[in-house]
């Protein structure tokens, strides 16, 4: 077992062509706060890149930031912060999740899992705000791809792969982004006592007004800290545009009962908490599921587990997006929720699990085989030797 | 523009490759004749001609899929194509390649207000996506200029923008998902009505992969509830750098307008002449800046939006009050092109894009430019999000005008990116910018980009020409060299 630790793009070409002459797998880390994500890996070698930090430059007025990709988030927020701006696509810190305790979680590490929190559904994930990069394949090559500008369609898209495939592709070295404005006010309707599916359908409502909701999630009984169920909707922007759509949101959603507002800080904790799945911080037992499908599929999905086994559920992304903690089922319960989104559509992640969990089942949605082998060539055509986070999102990846 | 040399092979069995497409696509779906070849010559970018081999018009998937596998058997090329509305030649045909039509896939499938969604076939244009669902209010974001044309199969081959996508993104924002099919004939379906992908972001490349990876055959986008109202402000100044400044203010000010559009005084001077809505023709510079969403919030930043622009030195400030008036500050925009169109025989639309702040070094530099080459230009730009459209303007019939024009046009593409910018913003690579690709790309990155092509078209049958430089052949570029002799770690040091 080697730790390398280069400490520029010369030698971390050096690490990787080795790595692949030899055909001796290397897992790649920065912080180290993901560490338990994904499959577990057994490779021989670590790979440090934590030597690629740092803000290259950042110009608030063009709206693109670059760093190097083992940047740490809080220096990116940081940053951002003093700008007045943010990256919009929510990047959760699922440290408490993970329970990877105070690893730094970096700008590289989030874009590799291009993570998202609760305004996915307005502004997109990692993948949508992803402009640039260099990196170095797993052929021991250095290359980019993208540009420093919000706007470019210049070759394809290497940056939408690279976000999600989890380092089993290049590793990244420096990176830009899209960044944006920092809304002015924030402010949140709170509904109590709906079901999952009058819940749904009351974020449904409000995500198609015309009031740009940035937020909709459920919590039900039990992980809303109370006895009733909670559903909260998000409004951002100037502080009269809040004020105003607030007043009309809370109009149209009157039949759905009791309607309470959060605002500024306290609307802003609840939306961290719901970002970073605190409901299921604490149930570090369980099997945690992290399932995209079609909002109206989204309750059914939740009441067909809970059926099965002991599940606790809660719901983001206006219903397209549920969070499952899964007790006393072998498999985690992957076996049910894959089986229920057979009919809906979708993918579930194991976010969290005991590793021989992780090694047991398919952590990553299992794909058909054709788009199975289609992703084996995409593997192949950059890392032909299989040398970089091998196994990490498949096994034969 | 040199293409790839046609194999007179393939051209002499034009006829036993008719026949067999016949037999999938059977009575007037496959089209050999000449005068009909030539209908499908060229796209929107008319510099270039070629009459495809034949061309071949499936309507259903399982045809799609029957006829890239016997393409893919037989060693036939393919150009997928749309309404062929692309700027840059993405489906300009090959003499040896046939011609594979989308246009009767043109059925909106499903639309799902629930999940805010519409599953539509490619050929449907993106505005009849907006057609199909505005009745209760609802739009499809991304607005290229042809929209009315262009198809949404071929707005998801080039990623195409438009006017609003510093607010609401480009094409690849606004895709959930597609049914595509290889050049195998597998078809393989990516995304859905749900969010994000389980593996790679497959859909992601595919959007802006400009027919070299696959053929879509059904699209899901997401729609939106269009805003509850917009209004725009048409600002005058008295220089490019004035106007520059303001966009760089709005934007620092942490105001991200529904549309924030610039025009150069050429520019202003042509629509002006041809729409007559009330361009001011002192200025050096127009911007329209739209603001849309809820009204309370329109009506906010409209007041913030014109402090910004009266503390940068505008000369005229119009705020619009009436849909009529917004309407009318767009038209001279919208009718930038075929403005352009009156005063010169031909023109030539470039497109590339650069960090704002290098606008006036860029214009600047153009004028020079344009005096080095003798032709003048006009220029449309999305100032919100740094894209150029400078208006080369020519007389093809003057011998050498065409070639002095992409000259020009190559010169500005080339300065682009040298300010840190890139080649193409939203009309793609195709054919028209690919020799330029060197500029931006070195070899280890072009070849990287090729390897991705080969993991989805080995023999490079799908829409060969375009894009890349230089073609490669995929076991040549799968080879692994071995690193100045290393063999494994032994030889290295630990760091």
């Amino acid at each position: 077992m080697t730790r390398f630790r280069p400490s520029d793009e010369r030698e971390l070409v050096d690490v990787v062509a080795a790595a692949a002459a030899g055909e001796e797998p290397l897992e790649i880390v920065a912080g180290g706060s993901k560490r338990g994500l994904g499959r577990p890996l057994q490779t021989p070698h670590t790979l440090d890149v934590s030597a690629f930090a740092g803000i290259r430059s950042y110009e608030p007025e063009e709206l693109v930031l670059t760093a190097g990709a083992a940047t740490p988030m809080a220096e990116i927020e940081a940053a951002l912060d003093k700008a007045g701006q943010m990256l919009a696509f929510e990047p959760p810190d699922w440290r408490a999740l993970l329970d990877s305790g105070d690893a730094s979680p970096t700008l590289g590490g989030v874009l590799a899992c291009n993570l998202a929190g609760p305004r996915r559904i307005k502004q997109g994930a990692a993948r949508d705000h992803f402009l640039g990069f260099r990196g170095v394949s797993g052929r021991g090559e250095a290359f980019k791809a993208g540009g420093r500008v919000v706007k470019n369609v210049t070759g394809y898209d290497l940056c939408k792969l690279l976000a999600g495939s989890y380092g089993t592709l290049a590793v990244l070295t420096e990176v830009t982004l899209k960044v944006l404005p920092r809304a002015e006010d924030t402010r949140s309707i709170l509904i109590r006592g709906l079901d999952d599916a009058t819940a749904q359908r009351a974020m449904g409502a409000a995500l198609n007004s015309a009031h740009e909701v940035s937020g909709a999630a459920h919590l039900p009984r039990g992980e809303s800290g109370r006895d009733k169920p909670l559903t909260v909707l998000r409004l951002e922007g100037p502080e009269p545009s809040v004020a105003a759509r607030a007043t009309a949101l809370t109009a149209e959603l009157a039949a759905f009962g009791v309607i309470e507002e959060a605002r500024g800080a306290h609307s802003v904790r609840l939306w961290r908490g719901l970002r970073d799945v605190e409901p299921f911080a604490e149930f570090g037992d369980r099997a945690v599921w992290r399932v995209s499908t079609p909002p109206t599929s989204g309750p059914a999905l939740a009441t067909a587990i809970a059926q099965k086994f002991d599940a606790r559920h809660f719901f983001d992304w206006g219903g397209g997006l549920v969070w499952l903690a899964v007790a006393g089922a072998k498999d985690g319960g992957a076996a049910a929720i894959r089986a229920a989104l057979n009919a809906s559509g979708g993918h579930a992640t194991l976010v969290r699990g005991a590793p021989a969990l992780r090694a047991a089942v398919p952590v990553f949605q299992p794909q058909p085989p054709a788009l199975a082998a289609l992703t084996r060539r995409v593997k192949e055509s950059f890392d032909p030797k299989r040398v970089l986070n091998r196994g990490r999102m498949y096994p034969d990846l | 523009m040199r293409m790839p040399t046609p194999d007179a092979a393939v051209i002499a069995r034009r006829a036993e490759i008719a026949a067999a497409l016949r037999r999938i696509v059977p009575g007037e779906g496959v089209i050999v004749s000449e005068d009909e070849r030539r209908v499908y010559e060229s796209d929107g970018l008319t510099a270039y001609r070629q009459p495809p081999l034949l061309a071949v018009l499936p309507s259903t998937t399982e045809q799609v899929a029957q006829v890239l596998r016997y393409c893919h058997e037989h060693g036939v090329k393919v150009v997928p194509r749309g309404a062929g509305t692309s700027l840059s030649g993405g489906a300009l045909p090959l003499a040896d390649g046939i011609i594979l039509g989308l246009a009767k896939f043109n059925r909106i499938l499903d639309v799902d207000f629930a999940n805010r969604c519409a599953v539509v076939q490619p050929g449907v244009t993106n505005l009849g996506i907006t057609h199909a669902v505005q009745h209760a209010g609802f739009f499809y974001a991304p607005d290229p200029s042809s929209q009315i044309a262009c198809t949404i199969g071929g707005n998801v081959a080039e990623n195409s923008g438009g006017v609003h996508c510093l607010k609401y993104g480009v094409t690849t924002n606004n895709v959930l998902g597609i049914e595509m099919v290889l050049i195998n004939g597998e078809v393989v379906r990516l995304g859905g009505k749900h969010l994000d992908a389980e593996g790679y972001d497959l859909l992601g490349v595919m959007t802006g992969s400009e027919g070299l990876l696959g053929v879509v055959t059904e699209v899901t986008v997401r729609i939106l509830k269009k805003p509850a109202t917009a209004r725009a402000l048409l600002v005058g100044f008295p220089s490019n750098e004035s106007a520059g400044n303001c966009v760089a203010a709005i934007i620092g000010a942490g105001i991200i307008p529904g549309g924030m559009e610039m025009m150069d005084k050429p520019a202003i001077h042509a629509a002006e002449d041809f729409v007559h809505v009330g361009y001011p023709l002192d200025v050096e510079a127009l911007l329209i800046v739209e603001l849309d969403g809820p009204s309370a919030e329109v009506d906010h930043l409209i007041q913030r939006v014109e402090q910004i622009a009266r503390a940068h030195q505008s000369v005229s400030l119009r705020i619009s009050n009436s849909e009529e008036e917004r309407l009318a500050f767009w038209a001279g925009r919208k009718a930038a092109f075929p403005a352009v169109g009156r005063i010169s025989p031909d023109y030539y639309c470039v497109d590339g894009t650069i960090p704002r702040k290098r606008l006036p070094d860029v214009l600047t530099h153009m004028r020079a430019l344009s005096q080095k080459h003798g032709l003048r230009v006009a220029n449309v730009f999305h100032a919100g999000d740094g894209n150029l459209h400078p208006l080369i303007l020519y007389d093809a019939n003057n011998t050498g005008e065409l070639e002095r024009a992409e000259e020009f046009g190559a010169d500005i593409l080339r300065f682009c990116v040298e300010v840190g910018g890139v080649l193409t913003g939203e009309h793609g690579v195709g054919v028209e910018k690919r020799d330029l690709m060197p500029a931006m790309f070195d070899e280890v990155d072009l070849n990287q980009q090729q390897r991705l092509k080969c993991a989805f078209d080995p023999a490079g049958l799908l829409n060969p020409g375009k894009v890349f430089p230089q073609l490669h052949r995929c076991a040549e570029l799968g080879r692994m060299h071995i690193h100045r002799g290393q063999v494994a770690f032994p030889d290295l040091p630990r760091f």
